[in-house]
């Protein structure tokens, strides 16, 4: 009854085309950015509970909104595109080392020529963006082989990234700057002047970045560009007599995912561990990124988010349980049962809805609309 | 109907899992991040085991700190920077004071928590493990790091390597490697043995492991044909095992490794069993074995059957616990003989690590003669201590097998000082001017 688009006309092309074309579906989205831009900053600033003490916002809202917008990223290689990704960790990597990079000042020794070539530290903004169009640019690098090989030996193909970049960001000492431990220190978080060091800032910060990108994304992908990555995705062959050019659709896909990737790599380094090893960027993040986007659903923005938080709060929460309810149980146990339970999890979810949390929305808001009269 | 009282009761669950349970006031309460999971665990259950021990006696024997109940909460990391992170924002809050200060036991976190506990004004007890260079209180007002560093471990593992060979003009010509966790803490004593390998003429090669750290079969390949003259070996966990076993499968002698204190406990050598015979490492001052502690430890807490310690009971590693928990609270202690008898605050913490000062009495009477030299802190030394012996595995029990070492501090010092300052410089930091501080 509440959720039904009766009586709301078009009566104009950019009606039809809104990104939310329902009403109820606008207004739910501004509640939501309401809540994420006014009312946590708010209630964090009061110390209302549950934000009484900055967890909330540092250990569990900071790295769900970097990790969803990684997400958002893999999903449009993998979940648009239909390109296998294992790669992700690396093009964090790049957006991370990159970013840290400009923000340090960038010298390369050209002994040959006699000179060195330098750029002084740019401003944090640019830095970040940069990281992010350095992943973009290894990214379609590595989106060649792409055009050759499928499925899984393209995964393959991005698991060679992987390993790659953990060897380069270990082994190459330039891209850290020389320290002594190979662990480098985001430089201090200054956009134009403002300092970003609170945890209120620092999660507003995060939060632009992820609404910005997840707008972009979402309109990219509904856009020219989006469908020739579905139409690549769902059938290459028949997309390539359509007339959609392989080479474009698949580079883009590659270029604007990583960008993303790389972008939220550069977020994860800076705020939320500010002091960082090539370890934080490995394989496993490229599998939990990648897990994320299956879990929370192929081909779909908002299933970044709820992969994303699926993925990341529940283990979270499940270690608390035991102890929140005084249950007299070892650290080792609950993080063995931490395993079993969200592994279970994960696969009975698999099993009964294949197509992740997204799917299970917008089946959701088919019964919405139907009810209360469902069949 | 079940799945709606399933999901009121998970609802229920959660709800309770954030609101933080009602805590006593005159609570001290102590954090600890432990990993009892994972390719670390081996290393990290009896750290954990004697932390959270000593603790428990402080309890039972003396009712707390001069009073003050410790109430102490453990946090599995997996040896996980993210996960590390997220535990220390889980306990920083906790108590009535919050937390009294961190032990990561792990390089990489104490590296992410270095930048995070400014802010939250907690104290870092990093006991001869972390950031080298913040020995410098100037510059790293929050770190200890307390007994030795990863640069005093280079330097005193050369000193015996000079002391076996008859002197350090022996050292000339010769070859040291060094096989190396491949991660800050296995880098971190690069640069103060490629500084003593410039001062000493010994041809230095660095040999990185990749995490975890269960294959080495090239690394080891590598040393059968360069043949170096001693191997230092800067593991953790499993990979401190396999390495033993490798270099008995290409047939290096077990006497020429030379192990950090990390790389020198049972959970070690057990696993290889014989071939482990005759392998060194060093000793943050405290070897295996049972102290005066250990009879007040058994007394009061493990016949009770409160103590966490299993087979691991004066293990190298659970000894490490226990020492790292006392100077903890003896830290506490300082601080309340300022600022009274009850829960500090890290800020009071950190007042209490700088103004630490232990004499031999005072360690005999906490049961620690043997364990401990007299150690003495300050706003500008954050370690205290330049000292560390070595011992050997019999094939059954370790044996200490050589006197003190003091690290040279005329070759460190600069380093320390260069380094805290090049950080301070990045970060934009003003030192402390610790003639000024009280």
């Amino acid at each position: 009854m509440l959720y039904r688009e009766v009586g709301q006309f078009k009566t104009t092309y950019a009606a039809d085309m809104a990104m939310f074309p329902i009403r109820q579906d606008r207004v739910a989205l501004w509640l939501v950015l309401l809540v994420a831009f006014v009312g946590i900053p708010m209630l964090s600033a009061n110390q209302i509970w549950p934000f009484g003490s900055d967890y909330l916002l540092r250990a569990i809202l900071m790295p769900f909104l970097i990790l969803a917008l990684a997400a958002i990223g893999v999903n449009i290689l993998v979940g648009y595109c239909g390109q296998i990704s294992l790669g992700s960790g690396a093009f964090m990597a790049i957006g991370a080392y990159s970013a840290y990079k400009f923000g340090t000042g960038v010298s390369f020794p050209l002994p040959f020529a006699g000179f060195d070539v330098s750029i002084p530290p740019l401003p944090m903004l640019f830095s970040i963006l940069l990281g992010g169009l350095m992943a973009a640019f290894v990214g379609i690098l590595f989106g060649i082989p792409s055009l050759r090989i499928k499925g899984l030996y393209l995964a393959v193909a991005t698991l060679a990234a992987q390993f790659f970049f953990d060897w380069v960001f270990i082994r190459v000492k330039w891209f850290t700057n020389y320290t002594p431990s190979g662990s480098v220190n985001a430089p201090e978080l200054n956009f134009f002047g403002f300092l970003v060091n609170s945890s209120i800032e620092k999660y507003l910060l995060c939060l632009i970045f992820v609404t910005v990108f997840a707008f972009i994304a979402k309109n990219l992908v509904r856009g020219n560009l989006g469908r020739q990555w579905r139409a690549i995705r769902d059938m290459d062959i028949a997309a390539e007599l359509m007339g959609i050019r392989p080479l474009y659709a698949k580079l883009t896909a590659f270029a604007v995912s990583s960008f993303i990737v790389g972008v939220a790599g550069a977020l994860w380094a800076f705020i939320y561990l500010g002091s960082w090893e090539p370890l934080a960027f490995s394989i496993d993040r490229s599998f939990q990124l990648l897990f994320m986007v299956i879990i929370g659903g192929l081909g779909s923005i908002l299933g970044s988010f709820l992969g994303a938080a699926f993925i990341l709060i529940l283990p979270i929460m499940l270690d608390q349980v035991p102890h929140a309810l005084g249950v007299p149980i070892s650290v080792e146990t609950v993080s063995h049962l931490v395993f079993i339970v969200t592994g279970s999890l994960i696969c009975y979810l698999l099993i009964v809805e294949p197509h992740g949390f997204a799917q299970l929305w917008s089946t959701a808001k088919e019964k919405l609309r139907l009810w209360p009269y469902p069949y | 109907m079940i799945r709606k009282t399933l999901a009121v009761a998970a609802f229920a669950v959660g709800a309770m899992a954030v609101a933080a349970p009602a805590m006593a006031q005159n609570e001290q309460f102590l954090p600890s991040l432990v990993y009892r999971t994972g390719a670390y665990a081996p290393n990290g259950i009896p750290f954990a085991n004697g932390v959270a021990d000593y603790w428990t006696l402080i309890n039972e024997r003396d009712g707390g700190i001069n009073g003050v109940k410790i109430v102490f909460e453990e946090c599995e990391t997996g040896y996980a920077t993210d996960k590390g992170v997220e535990c220390y924002e889980r306990l920083k809050g906790k108590g009535p004071t919050g937390a009294g200060y961190f032990s990561p036991l792990s390089t990489g976190i104490t590296f992410a928590l270095t930048e995070k506990v400014p802010g939250d004004k907690i104290p870092l007890l990093t006991l001869g493990y972390g950031r080298s260079e913040s020995r410098d209180g100037s510059v790293f007002p929050w770190n200890f790091v307390l007994l030795g560093s990863y640069w005093t471990a280079a330097d005193v593992a050369i000193q015996h390597i000079a002391k076996e060979m008859g002197g350090f003009d022996k050292l000339k010509g010769k070859k040291i490697s060094l096989v190396y966790h491949d991660s800050p803490y296995g880098k971190e004593p690069i640069p103060a043995l490629e500084a003593r390998a410039k001062k000493d003429g010994f041809e230095f090669k660095a040999i990185p492991v990749t995490h975890p750290g269960v294959e080495q079969k090239s690394q080891w390949l590598a040393i059968r044909q360069d043949r170096p003259d001693y191997v230092l070996l800067w593991g953790w966990g499993v990979m401190n095992s396999t390495s033993i076993k490798e270099a008995a499968a290409v047939a290096y002698p077990r006497d020429k490794m030379i192990g950090v204190w990390w790389s020198g406990a049972e959970p070690d050598v057990t696993p290889a069993g014989d071939q482990a015979t005759g392998y060194k490492a060093l000793l943050l001052q405290h070897p295996a074995g049972k102290f005066g502690v250990h009879g007040e430890l058994e007394k009061h807490v493990i016949s009770k059957g409160k103590g966490a310690a299993k087979d691991d009971f004066a293990h190298v590693l659970y000894n490490r616990g226990v020492l790292n928990s006392m100077l903890g609270v003896e830290a506490i202690r300082t601080a309340q003989k300022k600022f009274g008898n009850k829960p500090m605050t890290g800020e009071q913490v950190r007042w209490g690590f700088e103004n630490l000062n232990l004499t031999a009495e005072r360690i005999k009477e906490l049961g620690f003669e043997g364990m401990l030299k007299p150690i003495k802190l300050s706003c500008q030394d954050h370690q205290g201590a330049d000292e560390a012996r070595l011992h050997q595995w019999t094939g059954k029990e370790w044996k200490i097998i050589s006197d003190f070492y003091t690290a040279d501090r005329s070759i460190l010092d600069p380093m320390v000082k260069d380094t805290a300052a090049k950080y301070a410089a990045d970060k934009k930091i003003a030192p402390r001017d610790c003639a000024k501080e009280s």
